[in-house]
């Protein structure tokens, strides 16, 4: 009888806190019909948004994965002086609040910046402008994938890519035949993180971006112009959307684990 | 001196093909992407001397505004510690129906996007949403209070504590507690001596990481929060306000003051941490 109870409680507290904010997107969405909200991201700056929300993604999911690899390889096969700083430093915008996270690329390139008027005066264009909402979401991801594959490699030794180097291996032959099929599964996981952060990310890109529709809104400050501007339903919409995107990133990181799972099953 | 550099330049010791490529990317790396933009925050405001330092010292705004996120971020940090504590031991020890569904639901305040929950939490907690309208009956007003920002909070740092209670939960062998029970403990010494020591380090870590997330959070607060100066402002909302009237100074004033106490208050953390695991270690 008490367990049924506190079985009770922990289902209404995870559906009242944490189920019912998703419910509540998409019954916002489709407040007005299906075909209402289908036909608001018919909208050309939504479009624009969707974009260039694809494009910084893929930047910073490219960027910062090849360069934590390379980091990840360096902070776990070798021991060096400064390797704790440096572990500190990589790890260091997760603590950095995101609004922190923009206003430092302004303080470099902004109209008051260090280098931002002499770039301006050369015709290059990085706040309130594309490259710095990409230089912005560079530094808010940039930890996930080294985060997620130190432990790893770290546990994973040196044996292995000693003996492949003895064999005569390369650098590239190793990392990308020994060691990187290894921690596959960790891998995965933490460019999932980096896809998931770096579409939603909201704080950093809207200090860095000015807010010109169809130009510099990415999907995050598009949907808090339509929510300002109550069209409700819009917005809600593109909530969805978005939501739909980062939840299938971060939930799909448990798919390794459940077609293991499957395999055993099977066998 | 000179050993260390040696040593930081080849390697130290291992002989694996590829330090000085990973060495030199990854210096490249952290210190344009973190080092410089960091610097320039450090700096900056004191490029024009101490002069307007001081002067942003006098901004009462600025300080009701630091007040009200670290206040409002300890205050939700230190509710989802019971919180989030119950819902781990369930996941764990409960036997709960659904469990897998269950593991999962704690996920998503990690994944929906800050805009989106911000949005969605001030519509469900308005006057007129699902859970606002009830607690308006009872006299509560939450969304566009100081309430408002709290259960913001509370709903980004969730996942924290729970993520962090779990494995060590996972690890804590049942044998300790029915050990303690055959030797005659009573039920409440079982909980606090065996159950919550070796659960206090992991605790104060999930409290320490809902904290600095709270103190720093935008997108979900500033929806729901009031976002009047000197009552439901946070600090991060007041340098965007800053940058808005450019004043880059005052904007980086805030930002600075943000992240040397966010820092601290991590440190902090990390050294009670240590002294509470070495209290949970003793028999």
């Amino acid at each position: 009888m008490k367990k049924i109870a506190l079985w009770g409680a922990t289902w209404v507290l995870l559906v009242v806190v944490l189920l019912l904010p998703p419910i509540v997107v998409v019954t916002e969405a489709l407040k007005s019909g299906l075909l209402a909200s289908l036909a608001t991201l018919k909208d050309p700056d939504g479009i624009a948004a969707i974009w260039l929300t694809l494009e910084t993604t893929v930047v910073a999911v490219c960027f910062n994965t090849l360069c934590g690899i390379l980091a990840a390889w360096l902070l776990t096969k070798y021991r060096f002086p400064g390797r704790a700083a440096l572990l500190v430093m990589v790890e260091l915008p997760l603590s950095i609040s995101p609004v922190v996270s923009g206003l430092v690329w302004l303080l470099l390139f902004g109209a008051q910046g260090w280098w931002g008027p002499a770039l301006e005066r050369a015709g290059i264009h990085v706040a309130f402008a594309v490259p710095g909402i990409m230089l912005a979401t560079l530094f808010v991801t940039l930890p996930y994938v080294v985060r997620t594959l130190v432990p790893y490699m770290e546990h994973q030794g040196r044996d292995t890519e000693e003996a492949a180097a003895l064999a005569g291996a390369g650098f590239w032959q190793i990392l990308l035949r020994v060691t990187l099929p290894d921690a596959r599964v960790a891998l995965f996981s933490g460019v999932l993180l980096t896809t998931a952060r770096a579409m939603g990310e909201f704080g950093a890109v809207s200090v860095v971006s000015g807010h010109i529709p169809g130009l510099t809104e990415t999907m995050p400050l598009h949907i808090e112009s339509l929510y300002n501007g109550y069209q409700t339903v819009a917005a809600f919409t593109m909530a969805a959307l978005l939501a739909c995107m980062a939840m299938a990133a971060v939930f799909l990181r448990s798919a390794p684990a459940a077609w293991a799972r499957y395999r055993e099953v099977q066998e | 001196m000179k050993r260390a550099c040696v040593a930081f330049w080849r390697g130290g010791d291992s002989a694996l093909p590829g330090y000085r490529l990973a060495l030199v990317v990854t210096l490249l790396w952290t210190g344009l992407f973190i080092a410089l933009p960091l610097c320039a925050l450090i700096i900056r405001p004191w490029q024009d001397g101490v002069g307007p330092v001081l002067a942003e010292l006098h901004d009462t705004r600025m300080f009701a505004a630091l007040w009200t996120s670290f206040f409002s971020a300890a205050v939700a940090a230190l509710l989802n510690v019971p919180i989030g504590l119950f819902l781990a031991w369930m996941l764990v020890r409960g036997n709960l129906p659904g469990q897998r569904i269950a593991d999962a639901l704690i996920d998503l305040p990690f994944a929906l996007p800050t805009a989106v929950s911000g949005i969605t939490l001030a519509t469900l907690y308005s006057p007129q949403g699902w859970l606002g309208y009830p607690l308006a009956k009872m006299g509560v007003s939450v969304a566009y209070t100081q309430w408002g920002i709290i259960i913001a909070l509370m709903f980004v740092g969730l996942p924290f504590v729970v993520r962090t209670v779990e494995p060590v939960l996972k690890a804590l062998p049942h044998e300790q507690e029915e050990a303690a029970r055959l030797l005659g403990a009573k039920p409440w010494q079982v909980i606090t001596r065996v159950v919550l020591a070796p659960l206090l380090p992991p605790l104060i870590t999930g409290f320490g990481l809902a904290f600095a997330r709270g103190v720093g959070e935008y997108g979900s607060v500033i929806f729901i929060a009031g976002n009047q100066p000197f009552k439901s402002e946070i600090a991060p909302l007041l340098i965007v306000v800053r940058l808005q009237e450019f004043d880059y100074d005052g904007a980086t004033a805030i930002a600075l003051v943000l992240l040397v106490i966010s820092l601290a208050a991590l440190a902090g953390i990390g050294v009670l941490r240590r002294r509470f695991s070495a209290w949970g270690a003793m028999p």
